[in-house]
């Protein structure tokens, strides 16, 4: 199971990626692997901020449907807009094109709640 | 947790492995709509052993089998299969199955996986016709193999000529194997379940002249995710989603096999009384263009109100478009009803449909 170094993890299988002050956001292979595949992401089209712990959208998967979570609170200043049509690429990319969601993060000292991938890693059994 | 005699082969495929009904089964091996488009066009292999045998034996079994179902099995002649229910005396239903008749003396009752003890007790608290009943569910392997080219996978390995009609079975070997060779499924495909006993050796050889037979037309094992997306296209029942012990077979659309006109069998009187004062909801088929997804447990409005709940909800891999059963309000139960599906809080626009939502 590929669980990238440079990424911050979250206990509900979010990852988060820093450059700068501004974050990117998708969900782990490992959760990807679990929904099985993935037919539509709803996001809400007025989302403009995203808070810690807080649902930011659902993802559906043919069986099931599941809350995301945002990791960090900030602004959001982008969001993955191919997903509309392709919404597989959190199956097949879910680290690269299946990223869901971009926010200016608030406060960056926030980032040391989050799990490294060694505590994430332990977190999914590997 | 129990496994079935396929387990290994789940896990060397790399299959993600549930709990269900108290077995370990596959859900999905790679990607279900993959999974589920592979029974629709080509052919596919469920193990679906987790799946429950009882046998009836004795000079009565056709008396006991008519008194616990609510189908005519009178009808039934050496070698057919019919889709039957048992229900309570006050009309709920215990279990939906198929009922294999092998003599005038043998049935075979095939039940839901999550109801085998609840039935076995049932079926000999009820029995007052001194019929053997065994309960051999653990002995039992079983494949459904479905899909256009199921026929033409297994004929090159069965030792009988395949042309059983739909619903009927017989026995046969297949790779070397004795077994019952069914013409069913839970898909609407052509396809076949087989019925076998023996070890792990003996399931992974049968397993494997199957997969063999079926290479050149692109087989694929298929898991318990695809097998609830393809009989949700069909409009199939599913016991715990659709129907239990709170639903009557008439509002879940099973008038068909419910046969008020036999005599005599457990429930009769309560159904009758719901056929007389009418039915109040249905089980009713509805499918929506929009991209939200219905679930079981999620309500259906419409003019303001909340007028059903969904059962059975997913996205069709076939039509790409969100498919649901649910009870509706008798009102807006009719074909091009307009309801709403509440998803999130939201109503999504819907509308009642004639089943199977998939046309074969």
């Amino acid at each position: 199971m590929n669980v990238p170094e440079k990424l911050k993890y979250t206990t509900d299988h979010e990852w988060v990626k820093v450059e700068g002050n501004v974050g990117t956001i998708g969900i782990t292979e490992y959760a990807q692997g679990e929904l099985g595949d993935i037919v539509f992401v709803d996001i809400p089209e007025d989302l403009s901020e995203i808070t810690s712990g807080e649902s930011f959208g659902t993802i559906e998967a043919v069986k099931t449907v599941s809350d995301m979570y945002a990791p960090v609170t900030g602004k959001v200043v982008e969001i993955n807009s191919s997903l509309a049509d392709e919404p597989q690429k959190i199956n097949s990319d879910p680290y690269g094109e299946g990223w869901i969601v971009k926010v200016e993060i608030n406060d960056l000292s926030a980032l040391d709640e989050l799990l490294s991938p060694e505590a994430y890693k332990e977190l999914i059994g590997q | 947790m129990k496994k079935t005699n396929f387990f290994d082969i789940h896990q060397k495929l790399g299959a993600k492995i549930i709990d269900f009904a108290g077995y370990q089964m596959p859900v999905m091996y790679l990607s279900m709509i993959e999974e589920h488009k592979t029974v629709r066009h080509s052919v596919g292999v469920f193990d679906v052993s987790h799946m429950g045998e009882v046998f009836v034996r004795g000079e009565r079994a056709l008396d006991f089998v008519q008194h616990i179902t609510i189908n005519d099995a009178s009808k039934l002649t050496d070698g057919r299969v019919q889709y039957s229910a048992m229900c309570y005396p006050e009309g709920g239903i215990v279990d939906d199955l198929l009922v294999y008749k092998i003599a005038d003396d043998e049935f075979m009752l095939v039940i839901n996986a999550s109801n085998i003890e609840k039935d076995f007790y049932w079926m000999k608290d009820n029995n007052q016709f001194g019929v053997d009943l065994v309960n051999e569910s653990d002995e039992f392997s079983l494949l459904a193999v479905q899909g256009p080219f199921a026929k033409d996978t297994i004929q090159k390995i069965c030792d009988k000529n395949l042309d059983l009609e739909y619903y009927y079975f017989f026995n046969a070997k297949v790779a070397g194997v004795d077994m019952i060779v069914s013409r069913t499924g839970y898909t609407g495909e052509l396809g076949y379940e087989l019925y076998f006993k023996g070890d792990q050796k003996i399931a992974e050889k049968v397993w494997n002249a199957i997969f063999e037979a079926g290479e050149s037309y692109g087989i694929k094992p298929i898991g318990l995710g695809a097998r609830d997306t393809l009989r949700l296209e069909m409009g199939y029942c599913l016991y715990g989603n659709d129907i239990d012990q709170n639903t009557n077979p008439l509002e879940a659309g099973l008038g068909w096999i419910t046969k008020l006109k036999k005599e005599e069998f457990i429930g009769r009187d309560a159904i009758l009384k719901v056929k007389e004062n009418g039915l109040n909801r249905k089980l009713t088929a509805m499918i929506s263009d929009q991209k939200a997804f219905p679930r079981p447990g999620y309500e259906i409005s419409a003019s303001g109100k909340v007028i059903g709940k969904i059962t059975s909800g997913t996205v069709s891999p076939i039509l790409e478009k969100p498919i649901a059963l649910g009870y509706v309000d008798k009102d807006y139960s009719d074909e091009g009803s307009k309801v709403n599906f509440v998803i999130r809080g939201k109503e999504i626009p819907a509308e009642v449909v004639k089943l199977p939502f998939v046309k074969k």
